[in-house]
C-alpha cells in the first residue's frame, strides 16, 4: 500500500493527450499532500518517445508491441496485477473512453470503488474527497471511498494541462507484461475525411445546435458566419443529423476550439458540448431557454428565437 | 445469434431535480423516470443485428417495481424475450447492477452483450466494463459502430475519441459493448402494442443478488451553484442583434466596411 | 399481372326498335354495356383499406373530383381523396407513400363528396397501421413520445402546465383547490398553456372570465393533452391513453360545463370521449361567451380591419362559425371583413390532423404552406392599407400564421390576434 496517485496516460498516434496532461498536474499536488509521488502508468511499444513527452515524471513503464495503440483487453490484463500489488492511494484516469475501458475494468477486477464524472479531487485527512457531475451536471455529489482509496476518471478540462507539462528526464521502471490478453484486438485508426475546414484554426466560430430545428435553416447561419468572416460548428445533434460534416462538431466527442469569438445558437450546453468550447475568448448565446446551462459559460446571452436574431444580426453586420 | 440488453430508467431531466432531506439522495417523489437514453441505442443496434445476422434479442431489466412498462415497450420494440432481474427497493449503484446482472446472465445464453456506454446516474462508473470484469468477458466502451464477423466469432466495433477519430477493434465473442449510437433512431413504438403487451405479454423472473455495492460513500448532493453568468441582453430579435452586432464591433471582431 | 377475380365480359345490348309509353327509345337511346373490367388492377389493396375499422367509405369514391379542387393540399400539391383512391385501387396500401401524411382531415372534401368518402376516419385507420409497422416520420414519432411522457407534444414539464397563470394579472381558481362545485371548468389545452402566444390568450381569458364573474375553475397540472391530433395521426392507443388519464381527472370533479379553447380538444371531448366513457356540456370559448356579449363593459375601442379564420375543428368539422363572428361584431371600433374561404369553405392553416407535427416532412412535398397561402388571403382581404388583424380562435394558428407573416415577407402588414385577445384589449381602459 501506498500514498502514490496513479495517472494512467491515454496516448494515440505517438502523442500524449491533453487529458492525460491536466490529470498529471493534478497528480503530482495531490501527492504531495498525501506523502506519495505521482506515478505515470504508460503502456506501448515505443516507451521511450512517450516518456520523453511527460518530462520529470516518475513512470511505470510496459513495453511490448501489443501495446502499440489502446486495446481494453491487453491494458486490463497488464495493469489489474500492477494496481493489485502496488495498491496506490488514488489511480486517474481521463473520462475518455479509453479511461472508462481501463478504470471501469480495474475497479470490477481489482475491488476498487470508482468514482465517475470528477470535476474536481482533494485530500483530506489523508483521504481522496472527490466531487463528481451528474444527470447532465445538474447535479454535484461529494463523496469518499470506504476504505480511503480509489479510482477517479475526471471530465476533460477539470485542471490545466499546462500544470501536467514539466521540464526534466523521466524516471521509467520497467515493469515485466503479463501474458496478453488480445481478445479486443486493434485494427486501425480511422480518422473523418479531412479537406473540410479545420475548426480548431478557426478565429470565429457560428455554431449551431439542435434550436436551429430544420436543415434548410442552417443556410441563415452559414450567411451570418460569412458576414463574420467566420466558419459554422455545430453541436453534437446536429452532426448526427447529418446536417453538418462531423468535422464541424463541437464538444467531448468532436473537437474543442478556442476561437476569438464563439457564437452559440440553439445550442442548451450539455457538459459534453461545453467541455469543447469553454476556452473561447468571447461567448454569446442565444437560446429560447433561460435556464440552459449555456448562459452559465457564456459573457453574453439572450433569451429569443435564433430564426430571428439569426436573419436580423446578419442585416447589421451588412 | 443470442443478442442481450441491459436496460434501466433514470430520471427524465425535463423536471427540475431536487435533492431530499437527508441531504445525500435526490428527492424522489415527484421524479419521473424515462429509459435510459443511451439503453435505447443499445437495444436499437441489437434489433438492427439480429434483424441482419438472425438469432434472438432478450431485454433485461432490475426489477424496483416500475419497469413492466420498459420491458413491454421492447417487446413491442420487436425483443423476442424480457426478463426481470432480482428484486430491488431502490435504483441499484453500477457495482450493485453489474453483480446481479453477472448472477442472471450466469443463467441465460449471451453472444453478444450491448449497453449503453454511460446513464447520467453513473456516479460509481458504467455498468460495461464492471460487467464484463465479473464475468470476465472483453469489452469495449463508446462503440459508434458493430458489425458480425464472417464466422459469428468475433465482432468489428468501432471505440469513437475525440475529434471524431475512430480506432476499429475485432473482438472474440462472447462480449460486453457499451454503445454510444446506434445506426438508426431507436424505433417508435405504438402505445396500442404496448399496452396490448402489458397485459398479454409473458414476462420473465431471474433472482439475483441485491447485495454488492460501489464502495462510494455519498456524503453529500448538491445542485451546482453557477460560478457565472452570461450578462442577458433584453429586448426583441432586433434589439438583441443591435447589442450583439455592437460588442462585436467594441471587440473588434466586425469587418472593416460592414455597415453598424 | 395477377389474374382477377372480375369476368371479363364486354357485350353491348341494344334493340334497333323500342317504344316505351309513347316515347321512341329505338337504337342507341336504349344502348347499355353488359359487366366489364374496368381495372386491371389486384383488389387486395382496397379490400385491406375498406376492412379497416373507419376505411370503408374509401370504395364508395367514383371518381368525380369534386374534392380535388377543394382540397387545401392540391392547391401547394398534387393531392385530394381522389388521388388516394386511385393508388389504393392500383394496389398501392399507403403505408410507404409519403401522400399518406399529407392529409390534414381539414374536411373540405367531405363536405362536398357525393359519396360521403371520409378521410377524417380512412386517414387515421390507415395510419393506424402505418403506425404499427414502424413506418412513420420521426418528426411524428418524436412527438408521440413526448405526449406520452410528458402529456403535451412540446415536451414540457407537466408540473409546468399551469405557470401562465402567475402573470395572468387575476387570481385563476384551480378546481382541486376550490373544492366545490363549479359552472365551468376550463380546459387550458396544450399550446395555450405552453407556447408563449398561447399564454397571451389564456390570460386574456382569465382576465375576461374574472371581468364578467364567471364561476370557473382550472385543472392546472392534472390537465393532460386531449390527444386529438394524434388519434387523426395513427395513435388512437396514445388517445387512448390521455382520454383515460383526462376521464379520470374529469370524474373527480363537479362542474355544469366544460369550456375548451381549443378546438381540437372540443372535438375529442364533443365527439369522442362518449364513447370511452365521459360525456357532458362542451363549449368552445366563443360559443360561452357568445351569449354573454351584452353583459361586456367595453372601455376602449379596437380600430382595426379584422378578418376571421374559421378553424377547420370548429367551422366545418363541427358547424359553428357564428359565435365567433358575434363576439368580434361586439367589440366596439372593429371593422370585420371576411376572405373569400370563409365559413364552410374556409381554408386549413395545415395542423389538424397531426400536420403541426409534420412541417419539415410536408415542406418536401409541397410547394408552399398551407399557413402562408391563407396569410396572403388575410393580407389581400385587410393588409393592403395599413396593418390588417387575422383573428384566430384555435391555438394551433397564432404560431402557424405568425411564422407564415414572416416568411411571405408580411410583416408589418399583418398581425395574428385570438378573439380573446381582441376582447380582452375592449375591455382594458384604452392605452393613452
Amino acid at each position: 500500500m501506498s500514498n502514490d496517485v496513479f495517472v494512467l496516460v491515454e496516448h494515440r498516434d505517438g502523442l500524449v493527450t491533453e487529458g492525460t496532461f491536466e490529470i498529471l498536474g493534478r497528480a503530482r499536488d495531490l501527492a504531495s499532500q498525501a506523502g506519495g509521488q505521482a506515478v505515470a502508468l504508460l503502456l506501448s511499444d515505443a516507451v521511450g518517445s512517450l516518456a520523453d513527452q511527460l518530462g520529470g515524471t516518475s513512470i511505470l513503464a510496459v513495453e511490448d508491441p501489443v501495446f502499440a495503440e489502446f486495446s481494453p483487453s491487453a491494458y486490463h490484463a497488464a495493469l489489474v496485477p500492477i494496481v493489485t500489488e502496488r495498491a496506490p492511494l488514488l489511480l486517474l484516469a481521463p473520462n475518455s473512453g479509453v479511461g472508462m475501458d481501463v478504470a471501469g475494468g480495474l475497479s470490477g477486477s481489482v475491488g476498487l470503488p470508482l468514482a465517475a464524472f470528477a470535476t474536481s479531487i482533494t485530500i483530506d485527512g489523508g483521504a481522496p474527497v472527490v466531487s463528481c457531475q451528474l444527470y447532465a451536471g445538474k447535479i454535484e455529489a461529494r463523496v469518499r471511498f470506504r476504505d480511503g482509496r480509489g479510482i477517479c476518471t475526471v471530465v476533460a478540462g477539470a485542471y490545466p494541462a499546462s500544470a501536467g507539462r514539466v521540464a526534466g528526464s523521466p524516471a521509467v521502471e520497467h515493469v515485466t507484461p503479463p501474458p496478453p490478453d488480445q481478445r479486443v484486438r486493434f485494427r486501425r485508426l480511422v480518422r473523418p475525411e479531412a479537406g473540410d475546414v479545420d475548426i480548431t484554426r478557426e478565429g470565429v466560430l457560428v455554431s449551431v445546435g439542435r434550436g436551429i430545428g430544420e436543415q434548410e435553416n442552417i443556410e441563415l447561419v452559414e450567411a451570418l458566419a460569412a458576414a463574420l468572416g467566420g466558419v459554422v460548428s455545430s453541436s453534437r445533434p446536429v452532426a448526427d443529423a447529418g446536417w453538418l460534416p462531423r468535422t464541424r462538431q463541437v464538444g467531448k466527442s468532436g473537437l474543442r476550439v478556442k476561437p476569438k469569438l464563439y457564437l452559440a445558437l440553439g445550442i442548451s450546453g450539455a457538459p459534453e458540448h461545453l467541455e469543447g468550447m469553454r476556452d473561447a475568448e468571447l461567448i454569446v448565446a442565444v437560446n429560447t431557454d433561460p435556464r440552459a446551462p449555456i448562459f452559465g459559460v457564456a459573457h453574453y446571452g439572450a433569451v429569443a428565437d435564433i430564426l430571428d436574431v439569426v436573419p436580423a444580426l446578419t442585416k447589421r453586420l451588412g | 445469434m443470442e443478442f442481450i440488453v441491459l436496460l434501466k430508467q433514470v430520471p427524465d431531466l425535463a423536471e427540475e431535480l431536487e435533492i431530499d432531506g437527508s441531504g445525500r439522495d435526490l428527492a424522489r417523489d415527484w421524479l419521473s423516470y424515462v429509459t435510459s437514453e443511451w439503453d435505447e441505442y443499445a437495444l436499437e443496434e441489437a434489433l438492427q443485428l439480429r434483424d441482419l445476422a438472425g438469432g434472438t434479442v432478450t431485454c433485461l431489466a432490475l426489477d424496483t417495481g416500475s419497469v413492466d412498462e420498459l420491458l413491454a415497450t421492447s417487446l413491442a420494440r420487436g425483443a423476442d424475450r424480457v426478463i426481470k432481474v432480482g428484486a430491488f427497493e431502490r435504483p441499484p449503484d453500477s457495482h450493485a447492477s453489474a453483480h446481479a446482472f453477472a448472477a442472471a446472465l450466469r443463467e441465460v445464453r449471451h453472444d453478444l452483450v450491448l449497453v449503453g456506454v454511460q446513464a447520467i446516474d453513473d456516479l460509481d462508473g458504467q455498468l460495461g466494463p464492471l460487467l464484463a470484469a465479473e464475468l470476465g468477458l472483453p469489452h469495449v466502451s463508446v462503440v459508434t459502430h458493430i458489425a458480425i464477423g464472417a464466422d459469428g466469432s468475433t465482432v468489428t466495433a468501432n471505440q469513437e475519441y475525440a475529434g471524431g477519430v475512430v480506432a476499429e477493434f475485432e473482438v472474440d465473442l462472447p462480449a460486453v459493448l457499451g454503445v454510444q449510437t446506434s445506426r438508426e433512431a431507436p424505433r417508435y413504438a405504438p402505445v396500442s402494442r404496448v399496452r396490448q403487451l402489458m397485459k398479454t405479454a409473458t414476462i420473465e423472473t431471474l433472482e439475483a443478488p441485491a447485495d454488492g455495492v460501489g464502495g462510494l460513500v455519498v456524503e453529500s448532493l448538491a445542485v451546482p451553484v453557477a460560478s457565472g453568468h452570461a450578462e442577458m441582453i433584453d429586448g426583441d430579435a432586433g434589439a438583441v442583434a443591435s447589442r450583439i452586432a455592437e460588442i462585436l464591433a467594441e471587440r473588434g471582431l466586425v469587418r472593416t466596411g460592414a455597415a453598424s | 399481372m395477377r389474374e382477377l377475380p372480375v369476368v371479363k365480359v364486354d357485350g353491348v345490348l341494344e334493340l334497333e326498335h323500342a317504344v316505351v309509353d309513347g316515347i321512341d327509345v329505338s337504337g342507341s337511346w336504349n344502348r347499355m354495356f353488359t359487366q366489364r373490367s374496368i381495372t386491371d388492377y389486384p383488389t387486395e389493396a382496397m379490400d385491406w383499406v375498406t376492412g379497416l375499422d373507419g376505411g370503408e367509405s374509401m370504395r364508395d369514391c367514383y371518381q368525380c373530383g369534386k374534392c380535388v379542387p377543394v382540397c387545401p393540399v392540391n392547391h401547394v400539391g398534387d393531392y385530394g381523396p381522389r388521388k388516394l383512391n386511385v393508388k389504393v385501387l392500383r394496389g398501392n396500401d399507403l403505408l410507404d407513400d409519403p401522400d399518406l401524411w399529407l392529409c390534414t382531415t381539414c374536411g373540405a372534401c367531405y363536405r362536398v363528396c357525393p359519396k360521403e368518402v371520409n378521410p377524417l376516419r380512412i386517414m387515421p385507420a390507415i395510419r393506424e397501421q402505418a403506425v404499427l409497422e414502424g413506418k412513420i416520420p420521426d418528426e411524428l414519432s418524436d412527438t408521440f413520445q413526448k405526449l406520452q411522457r410528458t402529456g403535451n407534444p412540446l415536451g414540457e414539464s407537466p408540473r409546468k402546465r399551469a405557470d401562465w397563470t402567475n402573470e395572468a394579472g387575476v387570481d385563476v381558481p384551480f378546481i382541486a383547490e376550490v373544492d366545490r362545485p363549479v359552472d365551468v371548468l376550463w380546459y387550458v389545452s396544450d399550446y395555450t398553456s405552453y407556447h408563449p402566444r398561447g399564454k397571451d390568450a389564456a390570460r386574456a381569458m382569465a382576465r375576461v372570465l374574472t371581468a364578467l364573474g364567471v364561476d370557473y375553475a382550472i385543472l392546472g397540472a392534472e390537465e393532460r393533452s386531449d390527444g386529438d391530433s394524434a388519434r387523426l395521426a395513427g395513435e388512437s392507443g396514445l388517445f387512448e391513453l390521455l382520454a383515460e388519464q383526462n376521464i379520470k381527472t374529469f370524474s373527480k370533479y363537479t362542474f355544469k360545463r366544460l369550456v375548451v379553447m381549443d378546438p381540437h380538444a372540443y372535438n375529442a371531448f364533443k365527439n369522442h370521449y362518449p364513447r370511452l366513457g365521459w360525456q357532458g356540456e362542451v363549449l368552445h370559448y366563443t360559443q360561452f361567451l357568445a351569449p354573454l356579449v351584452d353583459r361586456i363593459a367595453w372601455r376602449s375601442r379596437v380600430e382595426l380591419d379584422v378578418t376571421y379564420h374559421d378553424p377547420c375543428y370548429l367551422g366545418r368539422n363541427n358547424g359553428e362559425y357564428d359565435a365567433p363572428r358575434t363576439l368580434l361584431e361586439a367589440i366596439p371600433g372593429i371593422r370585420l371583413v371576411e376572405m373569400p374561404h370563409t365559413r364552410a369553405n374556409g381554408y386549413c392553416c395545415g395542423g389538424g390532423g397531426g400536420g403541426m407535427w409534420l412541417d419539415g416532412f410536408v415542406a418536401d412535398h409541397v410547394s408552399e404552406r398551407l399557413s402562408e397561402r391563407r396569410v396572403r388571403e388575410a393580407v389581400a382581404t385587410v393588409g393592403t392599407d395599413g396593418t390588417g388583424v387575422l383573428s384566430v380562435a384555435c391555438p394551433y394558428e397564432p404560431s402557424r400564421f405568425e411564422d407564415a407573416v414572416k416568411s411571405t415577407g408580411n410583416d408589418g402588414r399583418l398581425v395574428v390576434r385570438d378573439i380573446i385577445e381582441l376582447i380582452d384589449q375592449a375591455m382594458q381602459p384604452p392605452l393613452s
